[in-house]
């Protein structure tokens, strides 16, 4: 039985097709998924995103704790900022990657994935335990609505006084958006514009609501897991389960540079990344463009010659590049002359730089 | 709900068929149910004209956003013709899948078996929702 957001009773009346994710009950799409795409891409988009996980650690060693229990340097973060970073195990494998949002000096909130906020919550425990530090789960009492898309400030202009142009990318504030606390950062996963909305549970439908109204005249849709899938994968950005898992090193996913072996103390992984850091990765992770019509999916073989030389994490049809896009593990060296085996047909591939899309800024 | 005509023949792979009374040539699409649920449809396969299919056999994919569905022959018979509008456009897929959507004509061989009625299909969608 999945859990469903706050939202859920909005995503009915608006007649979204629901499906299970990561144990939650998320809105796939509300009418057309393409639509959605185009709409973020073009004007803006409004995701609910509740079933991420808000983890918060106070006190005055939060910051060691992060940088012992996490890849990055977080305690040199300044109050306001933002990272982009991962947690891994000792044999460097990655856990999850998380976004590190530090509200002040003594406190900071993790935003980790639904499928792993559980696992990350309970590792920062186990990990702040030498401390000074109280890590505490909050996912349970927020909400998460984004809107994503390049007039995503100027509708969300009308309902705050925040300074909102002064918010830089991978930056938070806490501020009242329609009478409602919220902490508004300038962040997303859709390579656009846009800002995640952090808000107590009771909020999140009244400021839906009015997100709806505030965008109408700008465009603004709601928009479901599918776009948003198809969006970040265009972005070039990482879905943990695809592109990331516990088998894979920031390394092997060409994400090395979030590893700070330059930060003070030792921290859970760190030999482990150290001994591999200057190794050349067995596989790389590459952007497919198909020269056909037919999809690479997740899991399917990238071929060369016939042979099997690498997989696929993620695919789908890119609206942006009217073409099917893909990642793909593919070993090193091999990164010409591809295929993916489509259900049995070699499909012929053309190999890019990530990402596929780069929004005009 | 889905529109689900009364006038038609389907099947539980989701295809719908219609001129099944003259017993001569059908005409295949997908349901609205299964457009509905595949979502944005973006690329449409068909058979070959020409081509002799069994009942059950795959002669097709359509692939969305989201998944692909292979399409099966609900008759046997010759392919006699393919929709070149729906490989073009397989947005018609999701806006008129009983019109503008149909995938392929199918020149009957032998006789049309298992298929579905009306209300043993609405039965089978009402199924699959809960």
């Amino acid at each position: 039985m999945s859990r469903p957001t706050p939202l859920r009773d909005v995503h009915e009346s608006l007649g979204a097709t629901l499906t299970d994710f990561a144990g939650w009950l998320m809105p796939l799409r509300y009418g057309s998924e393409s639509a959605e795409h185009k709409a973020v891409r073009e004007a803006a988009g409004l995701f609910d995103l509740s079933h991420m996980g808000e983890i918060f650690l106070t006190g005055p060693q939060a910051g060691q704790a992060l940088d012992h229990a996490l890849v990055g340097h977080l305690s040199a973060l300044t109050p306001g900022r933002a990272r982009y970073t991962m947690i891994v195990d000792e044999r460097g494998g990655v856990l999850d990657d998380l976004i590190v949002y530090r509200l002040g000096d003594e406190e900071f909130m993790v935003v980790a994935n639904a499928s792993n906020y559980e696992k990350v919550g309970n590792e920062l425990k186990i990990r702040s335990k030498a401390f000074d530090v109280v890590v505490e789960d909050r996912s349970d009492q927020y909400a998460l609505i984004a809107v994503q898309g390049p007039r995503s400030q100027e509708i969300l202009a009308t309902l705050t006084d925040a300074d909102l142009a002064g918010l830089k990318y991978y930056a938070g504030l806490p501020g009242v958006v329609d009478g409602r606390q919220a902490l508004i950062a300038r962040t997303g996963y859709t390579g656009e514009d846009g800002f995640e909305l952090f808000v107590a549970n009771d909020d999140a439908v009244p400021l839906w609501h009015a997100l709806t109204a505030a965008g109408e005249p700008y465009g603004l849709k709601p928009a479901g897991l599918s776009s948003r899938d198809t969006l970040r994968l265009e972005a070039g950005m990482p879905l943990y389960g695809n592109e990331l898992h516990a088998e894979l090193t920031p390394f092997d996913a060409g994400l090395g540079r979030v590893v700070k072996f330059d930060k003070p103390g030792d921290f859970v992984g760190r030999s482990a990344l150290e001994a591999v850091k200057d190794d050349t990765p067995r596989r790389r992770l590459v952007g497919l463009v198909a020269r056909g019509r037919r999809v690479p999916r997740h899991g399917y073989p990238v071929t060369k010659d016939g042979a099997v030389v690498g997989v696929v994490t993620s695919g789908a049809p890119s609206q942006t590049l009217g073409k099917p896009i893909a990642m793909a593990y593919v070993d090193t060296g091999a990164e010409t002359g591809l295929a993916v085996d489509i259900r049995g047909s070699h499909e012929p591939m053309d190999v890019v730089e990530l990402p596929f899309y780069r929004r005009n800024k | 709900m889905s529109n689900i005509p009364d006038d038609l023949s389907y099947t539980k792979e989701h295809e719908w068929v219609a001129g099944l009374e003259d017993g001569l040539t059908v005409t295949v699409g997908v349901t609205a149910f299964a457009a509905e649920a595949l979502g944005d449809v973006v690329y449409v396969q068909l058979p070959e004209i020409g081509s002799t299919v069994e009942r059950g056999d795959s002669v097709g994919e359509v692939e969305s956003t989201k998944s692909v569905n292979e399409i099966y022959a609900p008759v046997g018979g010759e392919i006699v013709e393919v929709n070149q509008a729906v490989v073009d456009d397989p947005s018609l897929v999701n806006s008129d899948s009983y019109g503008e959507g149909w995938m392929f004509k199918v020149r009957v061989e032998g006789d049309a078996e298992d298929l579905l009625t009306p209300e043993e299909y609405t039965a089978l969608t009402k199924g699959s929702e809960s």
